[in-house]
């Protein structure tokens, strides 16, 4: 990159300015936990449970103790730690507390659940240790499906759940719904339309599989751990707590990640337990997940069941809304947000762009011997935009009605909005992002395409409208009832001597782009080059107390911190040049340009900074020493909705029933963008997660509970070859209280992309009079519909 | 475990001799053995390509290789591709400007397999990238903009050599083919 300098205009925010992460990625210097080497280091694997549900009658690792290599080996009993607990502030009828042992005790819940850490010189070493282990086990018969988590024939999976449910919320039930549903079924013209849809469990998959180096330093009392975390603060505390350190003594960094996505913004098992082995040692302790491990033992997500019906009056408006969500959590509940994570979202927020008059929905969480369950990019939204949109596809069939009109005629237009999940909306795009959404397929000409085209395959297209809440505060998580509740940043800004800045963030990259886009934020209100600004973030001895990234809460929240920090330090300057020009403060200001314009003198940041660090003797009175300030921000209503719609073209292969994407669009308002190419980048990469789960991915499992995609062979990861190019349009509506009017950018791709894909692979079903409700969706049922067709 | 074996590597124009496992993977000894961790381990199994590193001129899946394997070959790695004084390569260059990599954890397996590919290939067209990039697996960019990345550099290298012939001397008749 040539000179930064300053900008003509002033705003770095809004340019596509290069990424301050990118020649250290690109030239292979970039340092993620893996890279890390410290001296006498010894390498954790785990021994793993082969049973989906046990009691353990014994773990002998005697013999793992006399393998070459291995310095030692710990079961639970012997690291003695305190279990793993998140919880919801909610009555026994609505939440059962369980925990998570870091190393399982007296039972095994899901096939991979950790049983004991072993410690070798080098990783071969510990892996052969692991195959010496004897664990003796008295196999329970596996709850593997949520109709036989429901059923509670067996041994429930946690003794305090006897019905195998988490947690079980009913909520709004709008007075008189059932009414409305009568009606709408007793009148000619107004139908009542149902979906049961099931959608598929699927792993997050960072590309970089988690890992952790722990050190226990004894000049500093403190054991260092480099873990791959979304949270680094939150690891901290469970770490502190399960081994019984004050948090002083616990410092989590993180280096650079290769992606999250969800699956690290919990508390790992794995961290924790060798964070634990490296203390008792006084050695440095690595573990890395292998991929065969990520499949099966790390957090999946997504498994759902709605059971939703809709009443829509005759010219396609919707009367009411009623659903019955189940989502299967697998065996535990994560930290912070419990097994409530993705029942809660899906019921708080099903109504999405929709005005829905009268709404009912039932959430549940079942445990079953599965790997457990952690937020995934979208949480719930991909699956409830998806049934939401499958019910307007159905309403509009039912009515003889264009499907986009029937959207057209019930998207929320007028803003503020407050539904009736008592939610409300800030401004957003939703009738235009349809409108234009539509326009673009329209002008490509697919809109006249649908049939068959000429090599005999079936063309269909389908929308899907969504918003996403982003920038959760405090308030909007206190609703939800975890008693850890996130919400707001704290962001410190410090100048040096030669007028360079440092800020630190609660919130945390791992691919999002935060050392460019913080930068670009801090530097507009200093009037600097985005050069000049350091972010420092993933360092739990850096950082005030934070959150981390998910939620695409980052540039809502902590970006909107780090502008205010900047503002406050900008007027320390300017009290310190009003000092030295002897004007009042009223007459300076920031001339965008490195410096303070004070009276008819400029004073450049140097040379205030000069003052506050080496000549403070100069500094005015109700101006202490140095340049540093701190502020927090928070969102206090109900956070600012980004919204999209896609528009998705497929073509079925009546030999395969494979789905070729011919034509992607995708339509986006995420306010301004700060970086309109990371927003693209975000919104194209959330579509491939989004289309890998309508199409390919699933962990699945067979009836004992043993995983059937342990590698990449069985889990099918979508590449170049089946995701397409992708066209997107921007709309802009600035949120009102954020920093530069920005609202979140890092889910909304995800969260359409399965709708789209599934309306458009119905709509080329059309004629078959078949339709699909689940994810991913089934080739053979594709393939089936049309050679039935073909046949008769 | 106990039995070693002596091999000598050359990498990115280097010789390094090693007392190394045989069961050690090439992978592995250019990460842990050699301190080059530019070169990624996603899988282990050679799907994901992100240990994607050149073998006498081909891409090749470093974690699927023993090193002693490849004694006698010239191994190059994502270090070999800046400058010395950490200046990008016109392949990086365009990563960077397509906005190619988000995390980053994939990049150095892209960008050595395009390497690769666009010595052999350097008339690929966009199509022909495309299937090039689905050898590998990026859960971050969506794959887009990595094409784009490699197509850009291609045609700049078109462009470039072009230029070149341009002003290069005229041929003497007797040079022609
Ligand atoms: S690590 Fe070699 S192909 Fe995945
Ligand atoms: S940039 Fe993250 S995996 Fe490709």
């Amino acid at each position: 990159m040539g000179e930064p300098g300053f900008r003509p205009d002033g705003t770095w925010v809004g340019a596509d300015v290069p990424r301050r992460e990118d020649p250290r990625l690109l030239a292979g210097r970039g340092r993620f936990v893996d890279d890390i080497t410290l001296p006498r280091m010894l390498h954790a694997a785990f021994v793993r449970s082969t049973e989906a549900h046990a009691r353990v009658t014994a773990v002998d690792l005697s013999e793992v103790r006399e393998v070459p290599g291995v310095v030692a080996a710990f079961d639970a009993a012997d690291l003695g730690l305190a279990d793993i607990t998140a919880l919801l502030d909610r009555p026994a009828e609505e939440f059962t507390p369980t925990s998570m042992p870091v190393l399982a005790r007296d039972k095994v819940r899901y096939v991979g659940e950790p049983l004991a850490v072993v410690v070798a010189t080098d990783p071969y070493a510990a892996e052969d240790g692991v195959e010496a282990a004897v664990v003796e086990y008295d196999p329970l018969d596996p709850v593997v499906t949520e109709a036989a988590a429901l059923a509670a024939a067996g041994t429930p999976v946690h003794d305090e759940a006897p019905g195998n449910v988490l947690v079980d919320v009913s909520l709004f039930a709008t007075e008189g719904i059932d009414e409305v549903f009568a009606a709408a079924s007793a009148s000619a013209g107004d139908v009542v339309v149902t979906v049961e849809a099931n959608t598929g469990r699927q792993n997050a998959l960072p590309l970089e599989t988690r890992g952790v180096v722990a050190d226990w330093d004894d000049r500093d009392e403190q054991l260092l751990v480099r873990t791959c975390t979304q949270v680094p603060h939150q690891v901290r505390t469970v770490l502190a707590r399960c081994a019984g350190l004050d948090e002083k003594q616990v410092r989590v960094t993180v280096p650079d990640m290769g992606g999250g996505f969800g699956q690290k913004c919990v508390v790992g098992r794995e961290e924790i337990a060798a964070a634990a082995a490296a203390r008792r040692l006084r050695r440095p302790v690595k573990w890395i997940e292998d991929r065969r491990e990520a499949l099966t033992a790390s957090f999946l997500a997504r498994e759902q069941h709605y059971t939703a019906r809709a009443a829509f009056s005759a010219d396609g408006r919707i009367l009411a809304l009623d659903t019955d969500v189940v989502c299967d959590m697998g065996a535990y509940s994560c930290y912070p947000f419990t097994a409530g994570i993705e029942p809660l979202m899906a019921s708080a927020e099903m109504p999405g762009v929709y005005r829905v008059p009268a709404y009912r929905v039932r959430g549940r969480a079942v445990t079953t011997n599965k790997a457990p369950t952690a937020p995934y990019r979208g949480v719930s939204r991909p699956q409830y935009v998806m049934v939401m949109e499958r019910l307007m596809e159905r309403a509009a069939r039912e009515l003889g009605l264009d499907a986009v009109e029937v959207r057209r005629r019930n998207v929320i237009t007028e803003f503020p909005y407050r539904g009736i999940n008592n939610v409300t909306y800030d401004p957003g795009s939703y009738l235009e992002s349809l409108d234009l959404c539509e326009q673009v397929l329209r002008d490509e000409g697919w809109l006249s395409r649908s049939g068959r085209d000429r090599d005999g395959r079936m063309i269909g297209i389908g929308f899907s409208c969504f918003s996403e809440r982003t920038g959760y505060g405090s308030g909007a998580f206190a609703q939800r009832k975890m008693q850890v509740v996130p919400g707001f940043d704290i962001s410190q800004i410090t100048m040096d001597l030669d007028g360079t800045v440092t800020v630190t963030t609660g919130t945390l990259s791992h691919g999002q782009s935060h050392e460019t886009t913080f930068a670009q934020i801090v530097a507009d209100r200093l009037g600097i080059g985005y050069d000049k600004v350091k972010i420092v973030q993933g360092d739990t001895d850096r950082i005030t107390y934070g959150w981390g990234s998910f939620a695409s809460r980052s540039v809502t929240i902590g970006g909107s911190a780090a502008a205010a920090a900047s503002v406050k330090l900008g007027d320390q300057l300017r009290s310190i040049a009003a000092h030295l020009a002897g004007v009042d403060i009223d007459s300076t200001r920031l001339d965008g340009r490195g410096g303070v314009r004070a009276g008819d003198h400029t004073y450049p940041f140097a040379e205030l900074a000069d003052v506050a660090y080496l000549r403070a003797h100069l500094l005015p009175k109700d101006v202490g020493p140095g340049l540093t300030a701190t502020a927090s921000f928070d969102v206090g209503g109900d956070g600012t909705f980004s919204n999209a719609t896609h528009g998705c073209v497929v073509a079925l292969d009546p030999g395969t029933g494979g789905v070729e994407i011919l034509r992607y669009v995708c339509v986006e308002d995420c306010g301004v963008a700060i970086h309109p190419r990371v927003v693209e980048g975000q919104a194209r990469g959330g579509i491939a997660q989004g289309i890998a789960g309508a199409l390919f991915e699933q962990v699945t499992y067979d009836e004992l509970g043993q995983p059937l995609a342990p590698s990449f062979m069985e889990y099918k990861v979508p590449t170049a070859a089946e995701i397409p190019d992708v066209r997107i349009e921007h709309l802009e509506t600035p949120c009102a209280f954020t920093a530069d009017g920005a609202k979140g950018a890092g889910e909304g791709g995800t969260i359409g992309a399965p709708a789209a894909v599934l309306n458009a692979v119905n709509d080329a079903l059309r004629h078959t009079g078949v339709e699909l409700d689940a994810t991913p969706i089934p080739r053979a049922a594709i393939f089936a519909a049309l050679s039935l067709e073909e046949a008769s | 475990m106990t039995d070693v074996a002596l091999v000598e590597l050359h990498v990115n124009g280097e010789r390094h001799d090693l007392a190394i496992p045989p069961r050690r993977t090439l992978a592995d000894v250019l990460r842990h053995d050699l301190g080059l961790t530019g070169t990624h381990v996603g899988c282990e199994h050679g799907i994901c390509g992100a240990c994607t590193v050149l073998v006498d001129g081909a891409p090749a899946r470093a974690c699927l290789l023993f090193a002693i394997q490849v004694e006698n070959a010239e191994i190059r790695t994502v270090e070999s591709l800046a400058d010395p004084d950490g200046g990008l390569s016109d392949l990086q260059q365009c990563f960077s400007e397509h906005h190619g990599l988000q995390c980053g954890f994939c990049t150095p397996g892209f960008l050595m397999l395009a390497e690769g590919y666009l010595a052999e290939e350097p008339e690929a067209t966009r199509e022909e990238i495309r299937e090039v990039v689905a050898s590998n697996l990026c859960r971050c960019t969506g794959y887009q903009t990595i094409t784009d990345a490699i197509d850009d550099c291609a045609s700049r290298r078109r462009a470039a050599l072009q230029a070149a012939l341009d002003t290069a001397p005229e041929p003497t008749a007797g040079s022609t083919a």
